[in-house]
């Protein structure tokens, strides 16, 4: 199993475009918005806060759907149109296990794009560290439990890998917008607001786990049993080849 | 010892019926080879013998066990499945090794050292049907199942593969080798298996086969005078005669030859332009599955 990880892991490097936009890209776009003065000066507008305070949390919702839904499901549905599913079960190895390390080395993507975004965010702009470490911990692993499990809901149901990366992409921009990554969420209606708590990656369980005081535990709660539902239909409808 | 033992196989794909009470059985140290049209049920049949896929009926037996059960001690080079396209040669290599228990490096005989740094994805077909050997060798398997493992490639490549699965059985491995060229089933089999329509119609030797085949030998000549056809035709070994201007030609069984000059010698006559063909592995093909591949795969 460690052979396996080692080897997504050389292969997900390998991709360099994917990799370094899932890794990179938040904290590019932070450096980008904040070089502009008038989002890193607190404003009535941007609900008395910095826009880039208000923004940060956009950017890992961004980092858990671009991962979750761009990369996890191409990469199962291709496995399986090129056979290499297929093959591995003719192995004594069943071929979930390539699955399983598919995804430890999307999560481990996932945590040090997470990372680096704390770290850009707190050293140039002073933006605050996480308030509530573990909270912000619990609603990266559940947010990103029921985006990655969306995605392989997708990749279960998609015909083939061309249809895969299409439905993907839908799902992706919905998420994006309810996730305020397009507008900021204080520019959103209300209802849009709302149903963004409650989609993955879940923006709001984020944003107050980083800057406010710790999350909802029910928005915690609808990130597990998104994920324990999609997961669910997932792994029953799976197809091998 | 039989090592694979196949009993009334069936299995349906829906309405169609790809493989209808197929049975047969592989001798240990045996390269046995499964021949047929698209559609005939050859993939099928090892699909099921390697354990991928359950019959609808009848049993598979590989060493004594369930397929399932034995996947440590099946090789399988699969028809048209690939890898990740940006996996190294020499990843391929290592992640297939860490499945098994006491793997077996193959790549310096299958001629891979030169490239395990290279990807997948720029592979030469070749090439890629070699890493698949290598990779169906990997788990040091008793039984190696190779299906159409040298369709697509160039008749170099083809011959080179050839020489290495004679190796692969000198080293003791029994092969179940799918194919639809019959050069290659001649060359490499010990018994062939011809399949149509999802059933054996023949099981025998390369060269049986070919002799089963009504006027597997021909003699042509021109004999110095003229000779009575009928004397030909009464003759139990000859199947027919023809005559194409003043040639005879003279279709039947192996001893042929001899019959045929036996009665020239009685009768005084010589024969000019002798000439003797024997039907091909290809003839006794075409005559056993009806000639033309049914396109329905």
């Amino acid at each position: 199993m460690l052979k396996i990880i080692e080897i997504e892991a050389r292969l997900f490097v390998r991709d360099r475009l994917n990799s370094l936009f899932a890794l990179v890209f938040p904290s590019l776009l932070l450096l980008v918005l904040g070089a502009i003065p008038a989002l890193r000066t607190p404003d009535e507008n941007f609900g008395g806060q910095r826009f880039i305070d208000s923004y940060v949390s956009a950017l890992v919702v961004f980092t858990l759907a671009f991962i979750g839904l761009q990369r996890l499901p191409a990469v199962v549905a291709t496995y399986r149109e090129k056979g290499v599913l297929r093959r591995l079960s003719t192995t004594p190895m069943h071929p979930a296990r390539l699955l399983a390390g598919q995804m430890v080395v999307n999560f481990v993507a996932v945590i040090l794009s997470v990372l680096l975004l704390i770290i850009v965010g707190y050293v140039v702009f002073g933006v605050d560290l996480p308030h509530h470490p573990l909270g912000l911990a619990c609603a990266v692993v559940l947010g990103g439990a029921g985006t990655f499990a969306l995605g392989l809901v997708i990749a279960a149901l998609a015909p083939n890998a061309r249809s895969a990366g299409g439905w993907a992409t839908v799902v992706f921009m919905l998420l994006m917008f309810f996730g305020g990554v397009y507008l900021p969420r204080f520019m959103l209606p209300s209802a849009i607001q709302a149903i963004g708590s409650y989609t993955p990656p879940g923006v709001e369980a984020l944003q107050q786990a980083w800057l406010g005081t710790a999350p909802d535990w029910r928005h915690l709660a609808i990130m597990g049993l998104v994920s324990l539902v999609a997961g669910t239909v997932a792994a029953k409808t799976f197809r091998w080849e | 010892m039989a090592i694979i033992e196949v009993r009334d196989l069936g299995k349906r794909y829906g309405p169609r019926v790809a493989v209808d009470s197929v049975s047969f059985e592989v001798a240990e140290g045996e390269i046995f080879g499964v021949l047929g049209p698209n559609g005939a049920g050859k993939t099928t049949t090892v699909e099921c013998v390697s354990g991928l896929r359950t019959p609808d009926r009848g049993t598979v037996s590989v060493l004594g066990r369930r397929p399932a059960d034995v996947r440590e001690s099946i090789g399988v080079q699969l028809q048209a499945s690939e890898l990740p396209e940006r996996m190294r040669v020499g990843e391929a290599l290592a992640l297939f090794s860490s499945f098994y228990p006491s793997p077996a490096d193959w790549s310096s005989r299958l001629g891979l050292v030169p490239h395990l740094k290279a990807e997948f994805g720029q592979l030469s077909g070749g090439l890629k049907q070699r890493l698949s050997i290598a990779l169906a060798l990997i788990g040091s398997p008793r039984i190696a199942v190779l299906d159409e493992l040298t369709t697509g490639l160039d008749p170099q490549a083809r011959r080179d593969t050839w020489s290495v699965i004679e190796e692969v059985r000198s080293a003791g491995v029994t092969i179940l080798l799918v194919t639809h060229f019959m050069e290659e089933a001649e060359r490499l089999c010990d018994r062939v298996a011809v399949f149509r329509g999802g059933r054996i119609v023949a099981l025998d030797t390369p060269s049986a086969l070919v002799s089963r085949v009504d006027g597997a030998t021909r003699v042509r000549f021109v004999p110095s005078v003229a000779l009575d056809v009928s004397l030909l035709e009464a003759l139990p070994e000859v199947t027919s005669v023809s005559s194409v201007g003043e040639q005879l030609v003279v279709s039947g069984s192996e001893n042929l030859l001899h019959a045929v000059t036996s009665l020239l010698a009685r009768r005084q006559v010589v024969a000019r332009q002798l000439r003797v063909d024997q039907v091909s592995l290809d003839d006794a093909y075409v005559e056993l599955t009806g000639g033309r591949d049914v396109e329905d795969h």
